[in-house]
């Protein structure tokens, strides 16, 4: 037999349950592609004694004949996803060290399906970035690199630790969280499968809250259907989530191989800027001939408000994380400071050693929207816009079924290009940021690789809840893509 | 409200206080505003935690619907609007007794809109206008008496549901804001919708005071935070007017500012002044949705809500033919007014109410009991009043048997029976008594012709002679027929 390591999230779970191999054969196996390639560096914490327990558990399971959905699958979790006796940091200093007492109910739901944990996957720090270098950990390496270079690539972010991780097989595959783009702008940038659910279909309980209008739990996958099938079980209501949908959770692997035949795909002409390079530019067009071919019928709109959704969102994102990161003070849990006078100079050390630099510049962001006086002018204002990119949304899809867009504006860059420019980083979600200020269900599925042979993304929007149409067409595009390409194994 | 009610005598002419309070209840309620943690008062510290109450990474509030029922039950009691779309706001600062760094509370669209309340002073109704009432988590506590290097928290109350009760500037005296207080607590203890416990802290008032002169525009007020008796709200809205009218008067200005009540001198102190005011960050909390009720909903509600103070004080008004005074006083309290319903139940209303606030509630408080713990039931006072109204007892032997009862307890027929209390009706045994008395007392029956005022001297000695139980109508008949009196 190849490689347990190789085998899809789908081959591996149907030869669990043939009893093919067993699920301590492949935790072993992912545990020392782990071992190997710590200069991915996409582990914050591998928990090996755990995930051989874990796995014995299932093999009981299995030898009976039992077992969830996914019994027996080796999983990463991205460190934000508390994790019941298992470190949780967020990449950051701040949580460095704490331990929750709790699971958090998307990893719980994947744990009731029977999957089986190898670690906590590096990010950037509370969800924000998207290079992975803004993690206290280091940053992620990208396992693709240019063709004949060898120059250090981002893995994208915020879930770069996701998708690495999942491009290197160091696991079958990862949960992620989507606030701005963090789960489609890695997959691009890893050819990987990354889909953010409608807001309100993952439960946001026990994840560490970035923006909590925004945050939304998903999977990072090596192709659709281990997508679909990751979705099904992280997906479901919460009661202990206010946000969280009571709606039953489909059978996305159901929805794959569906004709797409007479789908109507949107493509906005807004999503066209300028100086994006021409190789995205062309992929995106190979997609839409890919969807005409299938059958799709392609529906030119507009979207005019998208221009506003990357400055909405650097308003309404850094409030809610100026608030929903006041909890981090040193008082209950996480760092605190040694030097202090008072109460005050408590917080203000412990904040300034624990937070990094873009978490600090976002809490100061959000805390000045936020501020009396400038309060209607920005954070108001943004709400209402907001309001009208939804309302726009909601007109598109009069009109079509999927709107497809590219999903990052370039493929990988490399670390430090960008670092320095918080701008430039923050335009890496102009195409994605728009699903999360209107709760739209997004992918990203890998379409092609550029010159330099770097992976790009092509992204599947959705109409609320219709998760289904998107797994649909996210496996029409994947059938048409034929992707196959992967990273050479430089760093084992 | 316009026409100036009440002044205060300034050295250079009267001034009008002006005062609104808002009013921080505890909701009654088993669990927390947005946790399954107890909310109960006394545990150890730290006991009543539950992971959201701590902020811990990741955790979410679920609201609490018995804490919105309660508040739409107070909503209703305060004859108040009900908004059936509200929305929770966080309101940000830091603190170590805050664990989310921001409180949940409502700020724009409270779950209740304007209301009334009728307020009786001074045997007089007014009428206090409420602005809003709105749902918000109470923070922890701060202890740092326990160490002289440390500060310890108790997160115990963190999270627990508390109503916040806006008034308008309504009230123009220190027994008016007095009275308003003690009303609201009233009416909440009825609805079962806060328990009234000041001790404990289910209540507290913040106090915002101003003067002017009669006439003039509102001047500028201050507010004294957290006071939790009516005593001490009466203290500090008289100190602070008095003071901001020293102020004035000497040509000074008020501060708007925040201050502090000092509860051994009576006197209020500077906490913090508007310069130092918090920008508290207001936004709706992302984590919550809108608050929306249904309003057959709150019509189910209201058609369960008991019967008000004020409604039952008007139909012990009409009913009964109760005083206004009398009226407020019995319906304070719904175990006082079920006492006394009890007791007029088939009988003289206006008596009833004598007995039972004269007598009863007299004798309760000298011996510091409650109500509840009366040793007198409802229907053993009741049949004490009969014995007065069938005559098998005087009203003065009565009190006498009323004063055994609340010693020892017992059926006051008994009582009467035992002790041999009944009333001498047996005019035969009464014209012996007083033949006895008119003939030991010659200078005083020639007497009583001329100065008439004397004859009550003769009942004095018919009664102590007879140990009280002679009836006294029988005795006044008679007496006046034998001595030839009018």
């Amino acid at each position: 037999m190849t490689d347990i390591t190789d085998l899809t999230l789908a081959e591996l779970r149907d030869a669990l349950k043939a009893k093919k191999v067993s699920s301590l054969e492949a935790t072993d196996a992912y545990l020392a592609n782990i071992e190997k390639a710590t200069d991915l560096n996409a582990f914050v914490t591998v928990t090996a004694d755990k995930a051989r327990e874990m796995a014995k558990a299932s093999d009981a399971k299995l030898q009976k004949g039992d077992g969830g959905a996914i019994e027996g699958v080796p999983l990463g979790i991205k460190d934000l996803f508390c994790t019941e006796g298992v470190q949780t940091t967020a990449g950051s200093h701040i949580l460095e060290g704490f331990v929750p007492t709790y699971e958090s109910t998307v990893s719980a739901n994947l744990w009731r399906d029977g999957a089986v944990m190898l670690g906590k996957l590096n990010m950037d720090e509370f969800a924000m970035g998207s290079s992975n270098e803004t993690s206290y950990f280091g940053p992620v390496i990208n396992p693709w690199r240019v063709k004949g270079g060898n120059a250090k690539l981002t893995p994208g972010g915020s879930s770069g630790g996701s998708s690495a991780s999942v491009a290197a097989h160091l696991c079958a595959a990862a949960t992620a969280t989507d606030t701005g783009g963090s789960i489609r702008q890695p997959a691009s940038l890893t050819a990987t499968v990354g889909v953010k659910p409608t807001y309100g279909r993952c439960s946001r309980w026990g994840i560490v809250a970035f923006a909590s209008s925004l945050d939304q739990a998903g999977p990072i996958a090596r192709d659709v259907r281990d997508s679909a099938i990751m979705l099904r079980s992280m997906a479901g209501h919460d009661p202990k989530d206010s946000t969280s949908v009571d709606r039953p959770t489909p059978d996305y692997e159901a929805a794959l191989g569906q004709s797409v035949k007479g789908l109507r795909i949107g493509v906005p002409k807004e999503y066209r800027l300028d100086g994006m390079p021409a190789e995205i530019e062309k992929l995106w067009a190979d997609g839409i001939k890919w969807m005409k071919d299938a059958g799709c019928e392609i529906v030119d709109i507009s979207l005019p408000l998208t221009k506003y959704a990357l400055p909405v969102y650097y308003i309404v994102a850094p409030a809610e994380a100026s608030s929903n990161l006041a909890r981090y003070d040193g008082v209950r849990y996480g760092h605190r400071a040694k030097e202090f006078t008072d109460v005050q100079s408590m917080y203000a050390n412990s904040r300034a050693e624990g937070f990094g630099k873009e978490v600090q510049r976002r809490i100061m962001i959000g805390t000045y929207v936020l501020s009396a006086g400038y309060y209607d002018a920005y954070y108001l204002r943004a709400q209402k816009v907001r309001k009208r990119i939804f309302d726009e949304f909601s007109d598109a899809f009069g009109k079509c079924d999927l709107i497809l867009t590219p999903s990052a504006p370039s493929a990988a860059f490399a670390l430090g290009e960008k670092s320095n420019d918080p701008v430039q980083m923050y335009l890496n979600d102009v195409f994605t940021v728009t699903a999360n200020l209107a709760g739209l269900p997004g992918a990203s599925v890998p379409a092609g690789l550029d010159a330099k042979g770097l992976p790009l993304g092509l992204q599947l929007i959705a109409k609320p809840f219709d998760e289904e149409t998107m797994f649909k067409g996210m496996f029409a595009l994947e059938q048409a893509a034929n992707f196959k390409a992967r990273p050479e194994n430089w760093w084992a | 409200m316009s026409e100036p009610r009440k002044l205060l005598k300034g050295e250079t002419g009267d001034w009008e206080v002006v005062i609104g309070l808002e009013v921080h209840a505890q909701v009654a309620s088993k669990s927390k505003l947005f946790s399954g943690a107890s909310a109960e008062y006394g545990a150890g510290p730290n006991e009543n935690v539950s992971l959201v109450d701590a902020a811990m990474p990741g955790m979410l509030p679920v609201i609490n619907k018995f804490c919105v029922e309660q508040a739409v039950k107070t909503g209703l009691g305060l004859n108040a609007k009900i908004n059936c779309w509200s929305r929770f706001d966080r309101k940000n600062y830091f603190y170590p007794d805050l664990p989310q760094g921001y409180q949940i509370s409502q700020y724009k669209d409270p779950i209740v809109g304007e209301g009334e309340v009728e307020v009786e002073v001074d045997g007089e109704e007014i009428r206090v206008g409420v602005e809003r009432l709105h749902l918000e988590q109470d923070a922890g506590k701060s202890i740092h008496d326990l160490s002289p290097k440390e500060s310890y928290v108790d997160l115990n109350r963190s999270g627990v549901a508390l109503m916040e009760i806006v008034s308008r500037p309504d009230m123009r005296s220190a027994d008016e804001a007095a009275a308003y207080f003690s009303k609201l607590r009233t009416i909440l203890r009825y609805l079962g919708t806060c328990d009234g416990n000041m001790e404990e802290g289910s209540m507290r008032a913040d106090v915002n005071v101003s003067v002017r002169r009669p006439g003039e525009p509102l001047g500028t007020r201050t507010e004294t935070k957290n006071i939790n008796s009516i005593r001490y709200v009466k203290q500090a809205v008289e100190y602070e007017a008095r003071r901001q009218i020293e102020v004035l008067e000497r040509g000074g200005k008020i501060d708007q500012e925040t201050r502090l009540f000092n509860v051994a001198t009576g006197e209020t102190r500077t906490m913090r002044s508007k310069e130092d005011a918090h920008d508290y960050r207001y936004f709706p909390d992302p984590d919550l949705l809108p608050l929306e009720l249904d309003p057959d909903w709150v019509e189910s509600i209201k058609a369960g809500l008991p019967e008000l103070p004020d409604a039952k004080k008007h139909r012990f008004m009409r009913d009964y033919g109760l005083s206004l005074y009398d009226a407020a006083v019995l319906s304070q309290d719904r175990a006082k007014a079920d006492y006394f319903e009890t007791v007029a139940g088939g009988r003289d209303g206006k008596l009833a109410a004598n007995w039972v606030t004269t007598e009863l509630f007299g004798a309760l408080n000298k011996s510091g009991k409650e109500i509840a713990e009366s040793p007198i039931s409802a229907a053993q006072l009741g049949k004490l009043i009969d014995l007065i109204a069938d005559d098998t007892i005087s009203g003065r032997i009565a009190k006498d048997v009323f004063a055994i009862m609340f010693e020892t307890g017992g059926d006051p027929e008994r009582i009467v029976e035992e002790r041999g209390l009944k009333q001498v009706t047996d005019t035969g045994a009464i014209e012996a008594a007083i033949d006895a008395i008119i003939a030991a007392n010659p200078d005083q029956v020639a007497q009583v012709k001329e100065k008439p005022k004397t004859f009550g001297w003769f009942v004095g000695q018919v009664m102590k002679s007879t140990g009280g139980k002679a009836n006294p109508q029988a005795v006044n008949e008679i007496l006046k027929k034998k001595l030839g009196v009018e």
